[in-house]
């Protein structure tokens, strides 16, 4: 090889050395966040008990979660809707003013663009035929019931429709029973439930689905050790993984650090942590109740293309209500211009779900071959 | 004129390849593979000539041993994105070969739940032991002491213990390491918060001490040589006959900056001392965690490493003891 032929290849070599280097370094540079980026000390000088925001993020969720405008109220007087229609089973106590506003405001949270037909057959409004309409009939007690009796997670400013619905049939952020993405099955290792990114978990290596344990089942979430030496105590590492996945999703669903609720230099104590804790403990038991009460009660009422992989309803998590805000539509409240749905829940009063629902337009799918999520042990 | 720079030296320093020295009458490259070649790249950052390379019965053992393990966690971690190749490359860093569930402690699990880690574990463990018995031998073959080898010895001190003899002290091999980039960055991450926050942990705090002391030692050292070099510091011989040397001006700025300065021999036993402490006391950690201390930062509050500060909320108290508490 000639000398002019090596130096070629050197400095060839350099120069698509070089371009490829800039060329990652700057695709890495974009992927993360650009200052400003704000501070907010919220425990003790000098311990990092902060807060950290992205003003830019911010904006775009304050766009994202403006609350709708309330309907004027309607007149309490009158004939009450169980006189007037037939077949109203939980909002029969309201006048006929005050169900029609409720319908029309509901129409516009969750079905804006397909209107009443989404729920109703609008030849016989009182026809129970769509599956939606049982399924909205059973949130409007959900709705009831968080605002009447999770008070300790929502508090004074409660829930409507569109706190999750947000003007979509399906709130943008459920999930389902999650057995993993396709894998290899025989001799080879089984599907641990860890090790594929998913968005839920912020993209870690972390178990995928923390949902199934913690949010439907009521799997211990706390791990630490609580005396300084050694006791019968034997969580394992593998389940700390787990309730790491979850919390990773509690910091992604309400855009807040650990230390919004913990004091991370001893994660476990309560007696160190921010009241936020004490609403989020309140918020996992609303969101079991919710998950097992009312989405899973549902199962032979949603057909099978609202299902998940492995056959279950759609559930909530935190990102449902919060989607990204530590308060949902930063705290503004929408059930005080509707007291209807203020609770206490009516459910007494009602039939229960499975009871009132036709028998579903198919068949649910068997459960696929495919082995059922795995749990934390 | 082309000058002799220590990094990034546009002079190549090429002799006639050497073969090395001959020991007890047979060259140390008896059974070293291949005539030695010449690398202009590699000339660029140290000595251009390439090989002879010893491999040896124990290097040949120690690479197949490292091919199997590297075998069986590639293979099992393609086989869990079901043999997708694009899948394979994209998911990579998350990929895992996860050690048994905590149900089998130190039982032999079935293959696909675990018993392909143990075997690899195996694998890995057998071939990095007999890296350390070449390394341990060659050093001995050319005559030299074997500072290498318990270097290397310290190192696999904390891989032991993180993998192998703290699973056995607590009886479940759950509680080692899996297998994979970011799945052991995470499994470090809960081995801390579950055992209430490693920072608190003294040998821990060593084990930072010696690390961060490494780095420090490394750069004064290098720094000076580097210094130095435009005296001759890397020419040794000269160094030692001679007065007024790159050595003596490097000792001199050392007693001018901190009024102390190791000497061209003990800078090296510092060093390596350093280095040494770092994996030797991280495991002492390690191997304590679990074992006699359950959680450190609790530990830490009963002898007073925990500063205590005001609690900025107010009486926060566990829901779950309160009566009535939903479950």
């Amino acid at each position: 090889m000639s000398d002019y032929m090596k130096k070629g290849i050197l400095y060839g070599t350099a120069l698509v050395g070089i371009t490829a280097g800039t060329l990652i370094g700057i695709s890495i540079l974009l992927r993360m966040e650009h200052p400003p980026i704000v501070g907010v000390q919220r425990g003790f000088r000098g311990t990092g008990l902060d807060q950290i925001y992205d003003p830019n993020t911010l904006a775009e969720l304050a766009a994202a979660s403006k609350a709708p405008r309330s309907l004027p109220p309607a007149s309490a007087a009158g004939v009450k809707a169980a006189t007037a229609y037939k077949n109203v089973k939980v909002l029969g106590n309201l006048s006929v003013g005050q169900f029609t506003r409720l319908m029309v405001s509901i129409t516009g949270w969750v079905a804006p663009k397909q209107g009443c037909s989404y729920c109703h057959n609008v030849a016989n409004m009182a026809d129970d035929g769509l599956y939606t309409k049982i399924v909205a009939r059973r949130m409007i007690q959900m709705v009831q019931n968080i605002n009447g009796n999770w008070q300790s997670h929502v508090q004074k400013v409660g829930v409507t429709c569109y706190t999750c619905h947000g003007g979509n049939p399906v709130p943008k952020n459920v999930w389902f029973n999650n057995p993993g993405p396709e894998a290899a099955t025989g001799q080879v290792e089984s599907q641990t439930g860890f090790g594929h990114p998913t968005q839920a978990i912020n993209y870690t290596s972390l178990p995928y689905d923390p949902f199934t344990p913690y949010l439907e089942g009521k799997h211990d979430i706390r791990v630490q050790a609580e005396t300084a030496l050694p006791t019968d105590d034997m969580h394992s590492i593998k389940e700390t993984e787990w309730t790491y996945a979850l919390m990773v999703h509690f910091s992604q669903s309400l855009g807040v650090n650990c230390t919004y609720c913990h004091n991370s230099r001893s994660f476990g104590d309560w007696s160190q942590s921010s009241p936020a804790r004490v609403t989020a403990w309140y918020g996992i038991r609303m969101v079991r109740d919710i998950n097992n009460a009312y989405l899973d009660a549902l199962g032979p009422v949603f057909p099978a293309y609202r299902k998940g992989p492995l056959g279950d309803s759609a559930k909530v998590n935190c990102a449902t209500c919060h989607q990204g805000v530590y308060k949902p539509l930063f705290g503004v409240s929408m059930v005080t211009t509707f007291p209807e749905l203020q609770g206490p829940s009516t459910e007494a009063e009602a039939t229960p779900p499975p009871a009132a629902a036709p028998p579903p337009a198919e068949t649910p799918p068997a459960p696929p071959a495919a082995a059922p999520a795995p749990a934390p042990q | 004129m082309a000058e002799y720079q220590n990094i990034f030296t546009r002079v190549q320093v090429r002799g006639p390849a050497y073969a090395g020295t001959p020991l007890e009458g047979r060259s140390i490259y008896g059974r070293s593979s291949g005539a030695p070649g010449f690398n202009h790249l590699f000339g660029r950052f140290g000595d251009a000539q390439i090989g002879p390379i010893y491999l040896g019965t124990t290097g040949l053992a120690a690479l197949i041993c490292g091919f199997i393990a590297f075998e069986i966690i590639g293979l099992n971690m393609w086989a869990s994105v079901n043999w997708d190749p694009v899948q394979f490359i994209r998911q990579l860093p998350w990929l895992a070969l996860e050690p048994p569930a905590p149900s089998y402690g130190l039982h032999f699990p079935p293959l696909a739940q675990g018993g392909w880690w143990l075997m690899a574990g195996f694998f890995l463990t057998t071939s990095i032991i007999l890296w350390w018995v070449r390394i341990y031998r060659r050093a001995r073959a050319l005559g030299l002491g074997s500072h290498t080898a318990w270097a290397f010895g310290a190192a696999i001190w904390l891989y032991l213990v993180l993998g192998f003899i703290r699973p056995l002290l607590v009886g479940s091999w759950s509680e080692a390491v899996p297998f994979g980039i970011f799945p052991h960055l995470d499994w470090t991450a809960a081995f801390s918060l579950r055992y209430g926050n490693l920072f608190y942990n003294p040998f821990h705090m060593l084990s930072i001490a010696f690390l961060y002391g490494s780095t420090l030692l490394f750069a004064m050292h290098a720094a000076t040589v580097l210094a130095t070099s435009r005296f001759g510091a890397e020419r040794e011989l000269e160094q030692i006959a001679d007065r007024g040397t790159a050595f003596e001006r490097g000792g001199l700025f050392w007693r001018w900056t901190m009024g102390f300065n190791a000497t061209a021999e003990s800078i090296h036993r510092w060093a390596w001392w350093f280095a040494v402490l770092c994996p030797l006391t991280g495991g002492i950690g390690i191997l304590l965690t679990g074992t006699v201390v359950d959680n450190w930062y609790l530990w830490g509050l009963q002898h007073g490493l925990v500063p205590p500060y005001p609690a900025s909320w107010g009486t926060i108290v566990d829901p779950a003891t309160l009566p009535g508490a939903p479950q």
